[in-house]
């Protein structure tokens, strides 16, 4: 090989890092800053304190948000991993009709799902809040827990499900005991992948969401369209926190995850 | 035989997907043949209008800014995310370095929009900088301009192109580089001929999850971009929320979703039969 190999590649990986990092570094850093501009005035703490102590509508738009992940998150496990084990293992007339509509949402721009479900609220008359951002949510995870747990029953060993049936497992054991374990992994992912995109969406959920029903998302968008705050500096560097400890503790789940 | 039970168990699915999303689809599909409603919503007359609005030209012109941005920030993302997953895939940090890339992928997606309004920002850390330098002396206006637009899109969806394209380049088989070079290929010809049609796979699922959201984006040129840099998303939720014409809202929907729908589907086959081709080569 020749030496002068990666010299391009590290280049760029260099440049892509800096342009990753330099806006992280400065919004950490300017949490800390005692002025309420991006002009440097010393070190301090106030705005930490600002959002913990006096931001309870912060605080109750992330309560909303978990709530929101959660349930959605549950609700779309349950029906994608049925959904992608009954397209997996049986063959009946509306299959290809729950194949393509189930892959569509996953191809279409967010605002298109966010515009038709608000129309179509308003067309049934159901008030917008929580319940409308949790149908939301469901809809736009579903299909990707779909093709992941797809992807999970594509790469086992069959034969033990059929050795399962061979020696007399009814079809709801054959589910709990064979099919739903050897899952577990794809099902697991599919599960977090849907917390991950619920507590992240922002567009579907800016449409759907009604007066007093905020999510975490929201509520920052709300902030920063008033330009630069200080307590937003502070959040930010909460929540990069957060994503480095979820990335290392949930570390072990991945590899469980890809091993089996 | 056994009992088909496939229906009881793909029944909820279709059931949830149908009633929230293929009859809302459908809703739009037809209230984009409807005439206006005076505060919103729509009268029950059969009319074209709202795809006659389509052919006026300051829906033209955000159609044709929103294909030019998007796909100015699809090249970058590759130009910036091929060389970046090569490099990593073939560090002996790659784990490390992969996490280094996790990070900002796991960061809200507002918060990385706000970051760059921090920066650049006419109160910003830029402005500030410049300032107090003696650089400048008044503020410089970064932000609401079309580069703003594409910048923030390359750093939003930079990570989403980055990780399909490092896990075709980890499964690479880099000796068929060596053997190319051993039968006298060329550095360049090494590249292109072999390790780019090898992880075309990784490069179809980067364009992908880079292009489809930056088409259809409506929070970043909302918020970073100005008059000249909307795009097709804002005129969607200006004529649904604040115009309020829901049929010519629903109309571009249709637009958008039909030059997705179909960008994709070219998109999959082209890049199918240009695989076949390279095995077919191979084969001869």
């Amino acid at each position: 090989m020749p030496k002068t190999k990666g010299r391009f590649s590290f280049f760029v990986f260099t440049t892509t890092m800096v342009f990753f990092y330099a806006p992280l570094i400065v919004l950490i850093a300017y949490s800390f800053n005692n002025s309420k501009t991006m002009h440097w005035e010393g070190f301090s703490l106030r705005w930490y304190y600002e959002l913990f102590l006096h931001s309870r509508d912060l605080w109750k738009a992330f309560g909303n948000s978990v709530i929101i992940a959660l349930t959605s998150s549950i609700l779309s496990t349950i029906l994608g991993t049925l959904g992608a084990i009954g397209i997996y293992w049986y063959n009946f007339r509306f299959k290809k009709y729950v194949q393509i509509t189930s892959f569509l949402p996953l191809i279409l721009p967010e605002i298109i799902i966010g515009v038709s479900l608000l129309i179509f609220f308003a067309a049934i008359g159901l008030q917008l809040g929580l319940l409308t951002i949790f149908i939301a949510h469901v809809t736009f995870n579903v299909p990707y827990v779909l093709l992941i747990v797809s992807a999970r029953l594509d790469e086992f060993d069959h034969s033990i499900i059929e050795a399962a049936y061979d020696l007399g497992a009814r079809e709801i054991d054959a589910l709990l005991r064979v099919i739903v374990p050897v899952s577990m992994p794809g099902i697991i992912a599919g599960f977090l992948v849907s917390v991950t995109l619920s507590l992240e969406d922002f567009v579907i959920t800016f449409f759907v969401a009604g007066p007093g029903s905020s999510t975490l998302p929201l509520h920052i968008y709300s902030m920063i369209r008033f330009g630069v705050s200080p307590v937003i500096n502070a959040l930010s560097v909460i929540l990069i926190a957060g994503s480095i400890i979820l990335a290392f503790s949930t570390k072990g789940i991945y590899k469980y995850i890809f091993q089996k | 035989m056994r009992k088909n039970y496939g229906p009881a168990y793909a029944m909820p699915v279709a059931l949830w997907i149908s009633v929230f999303f293929v009859v809302p689809i459908s809703i739009i599909f037809l209230y984009s043949f409807l005439e206006k409603g005076l505060y919103g919503g729509v009268v029950w007359n059969f009319s074209l209008d709202a795809y006659r609005a389509l052919s006026n030209s300051t829906f033209l012109k955000v159609a044709l800014i929103t294909i030019v941005l998007s796909i100015a920030a699809t090249i970058i993302t590759l130009l910036l995310a091929l060389p970046t997953a090569y490099f990593i895939a073939r560090s002996a940090y790659k784990n490390f370095l992969l996490f280094l890339v996790i990070i900002p992928f796991w960061t809200n997606f507002l918060i990385r929009i706000y970051a760059w309004i921090a920066i650049l920002g006419n109160n910003g850390f830029l402005n500030n900088f410049l300032i107090s330098t003696g650089i400048t002396h008044t503020y410089t206006q970064f932000l609401y301009n079309p580069f703003a637009v594409v910048i923030v899109l390359v750093y939003t969806y930079l990570p989403f192109a980055l990780l399909p394209l490092y896990s075709t380049i980890e499964k690479f088989d880099f000796s068929l580089i060596e053997a190319a070079r051993d039968l006298g290929a060329t550095k360049s010809q090494s590249i292109f001929r072999v390790l780019l049609p090898n992880i075309k796979t990784g490069i179809t699922t980067a364009i992908l999850f880079t292009f489809i959201p930056a088409f259809g984006q409506y929070a970043v040129p909302q918020l970073v971009g100005g008059r000249n840099s909307f795009m097709l998303g804002n005129i969607i939720a200006r004529e649904l929320t604040i115009t309020r014409n829901w049929p010519l809202s629903s109309s571009i929907s249709m637009v958008l979703t039909l030059i997705t729908t179909i960008g994709v589907l070219l998109f999959l086959r082209l890049n199918r039969s240009a695989g076949m081709n390279i095995k077919n080569e191979k084969k001869k």
